[in-house]
């Protein structure tokens, strides 16, 4: 099996999805803005579940936290249970056809938005406006691309 | 059979480096704690973060140092627009910016012949507070910051400048434009702080209505443009066209900068509450350029003669763009009162025999 999995490539990418999550994008796009980083986790994990980790995702998680702004551990948790999941399935999900495996991301998304709605509304209680739940949508129609795109990144071979 | 060695090295062994990398990929036997474990001890660690993080600022040093592995991402989404900016400025024509010239020098000499007046006036203030035996305050220091165009969450009004600890910001310091006030310090982060603008939902500011004086507080609505007055009686003395600026109570926003203009006074007959909208006079979603203020909170005694409170808010020097305006006087006050205060002291010192000053 050709495996040219380097960390370095799995870190880059990360670092190009947190650019896209505090990217200012232009009006409404702002509110559908998918969680860039949860997506290109969950790939690598599904990929190469040998290289990525739940402490990998903690730690991921908790820099997006201080790189959002929001209460410290909040992503670093939803993270790592999603990452998980993923690695506890990793092989079923790998065999699944692309539209299947967008129902399962969406379900990631769904439980991580709830997740994140829950711990914010313990501190005080917040109604969130229709468009909180709109990245979800967008994140899972967005799956295909990300994943044909990390997939050329993973088996691409190195220049040297 | 004679066969290159980097050829059978290809073939038959591959690359020692290449193992070396890959050979971790595929273990039967798993090492180390179980899937599980390494789960359980996620969640526990995580949520002793957010318990930690919901009752202390125990974990803001910890904030502080991984935000600088972090804000490099954020330099580097703010650096297309930055190179647009500069981009757009130096292919800008030389008639542009000649007509850009008059106008602000134009500006600046309206600028200065106001603040002639506000000299004297503040001089006046002084003296007519003198007379009254009240304590005045003494001006700010004020620092320019930079907004970075990055979005961090949406749905909150927070923004992000380029500055921060490392140049003595610190959380709920004012942050103004030249049309007012835009919100105060969030969170201070060594190359970076947050900004939470008035019109936040979670924002609430003491202001007062500049015609009367009557005080109330103007919460954010969390629309670029409007404020709420949610606490003003049904027949409170305001209209549309006040204009509102900061009390100064609670102590964290200067009295007196402008924060916004009522727009529309809706009184509702069942309530004994009235529904006022105001307008923020700052330009929450234009400005790129912000000032955060470092108010001197502690009062000075007029006993002692306050010699160069007068020049402590200068205008902006245009030479100094990135540092601290006003940073030498207000400073040399400081250390004057304190001084003031030492040498009364000393004579106490002196009669305790402890006398350590020379």
């Amino acid at each position: 099996m050709n495996n040219y999995s380097g960390f370095g490539r799995l870190m880059l990418t990360v670092i190009m999805a947190m650019c896209l999550r505090i990217a200012p994008w232009p009006g409404f796009l702002t509110n559908i803005n998918p969680d860039w980083i949860l997506l290109v986790l969950i790939y690598w994990a599904i990929a190469v579940p040998e290289r990525v980790g739940i402490f990998h995702a903690w730690t991921i998680g908790l820099l997006t936290d201080v790189l959002t702004g929001r209460v410290f551990g909040q992503y670093a948790l939803a993270y790592s249970l999603i990452i998980y999941v993923c690695l506890l399935l990793h092989k079923r999900l790998r065999q699944f056809p692309l539209p299947q495996q967008g129902l399962f991301i969406f379900f990631c998304l769904l439980f991580t938005q709830i997740l994140l709605f829950w711990l914010n509304s313990i501190k005080h209680p917040t109604q969130p406006h229709a468009s909180f739940w709109l990245p979800i949508v967008t994140g899972t129609l967005f799956w295909p691309p990300i994943y044909t795109a990390l997939r050329r990144v993973r088996l691409s071979r190195r220049t040297q | 059979m004679p066969s290159p060695v980097g050829l059978r090295r290809k073939k038959d062994a591959p690359n020692p480096t290449y193992i070396k990398r890959h050979s971790a990929i595929k273990l039967l036997f798993a090492t180390g704690p179980s899937i599980n474990t390494r789960l359980l001890v996620a969640i526990i660690a995580s949520v002793a973060l957010l318990i930690t993080e919901y009752r202390s600022h125990r974990l803001d040093s910890l904030r502080a140092t991984l935000s600088v592995v972090v804000d490099p991402i954020k330099y580097l989404v703010n650096l297309p627009s930055v190179l647009i900016e500069q981009t757009a400025y130096s292919v800008s024509s030389y008639s542009t910016l000649k007509s850009e010239n008059i106008r602000l020098r134009k500006e600046q000499f309206i600028d200065k012949t106001r603040l002639l007046k506000f000299d004297s006036l503040e001089k006046e203030n002084i003296r007519l507070r003198a007379l009254l035996e009240n304590s005045f305050k003494l001006g700010e220091q004020l620092l320019i910051a930079e907004l970075l165009s990055i979005n961090m969450a949406p749905y909150e009004h927070i923004v992000v400048v380029n500055k921060g600890t490392r140049f003595g910001v610190h959380p709920q310091q004012p942050v103004l434009d030249a049309n007012g006030v835009v919100g105060q310090v969030f969170r201070a982060l060594p190359f970076s702080s947050e900004i939470m603008l008035i019109t936040d939902p979670n924002h609430a500011i003491p202001v007062q209505v500049n015609r009367n004086g009557l005080l109330t507080i103007a919460v954010g609505s969390g629309q670029l443009n409007r404020l709420n007055l949610p606490f003003l009686p049904n027949n409170a003395d305001i209209r549309p066209g006040d204009l509102l600026i900061t009390s100064g109570l609670g102590g964290t926003f200067p009295s007196g900068y402008p924060v916004a203009v009522v727009d529309d006074f809706t009184p509702i007959t069942n309530k004994p509450f009235v529904n006022i909208t105001a307008t923020p006079k700052a330009m929450l979603d234009r400005n790129r350029e912000l000032l955060i203020v470092w108010g001197d909170s502690s009062p000075v005694s007029l006993t002692t003669k306050p010699t160069p409170e007068a020049s402590v808010l200068r205008p902006n020097n245009p030479s100094s763009a990135s540092g601290l305006v006003g940073e030498a006087p207000a400073k040399t006050d400081r250390s004057k009162s304190a001084e003031s205060r030492l040498t009364r002291k000393a004579p106490a010192a002196a009669q305790t025999g402890t006398d350590n000053d020379e």
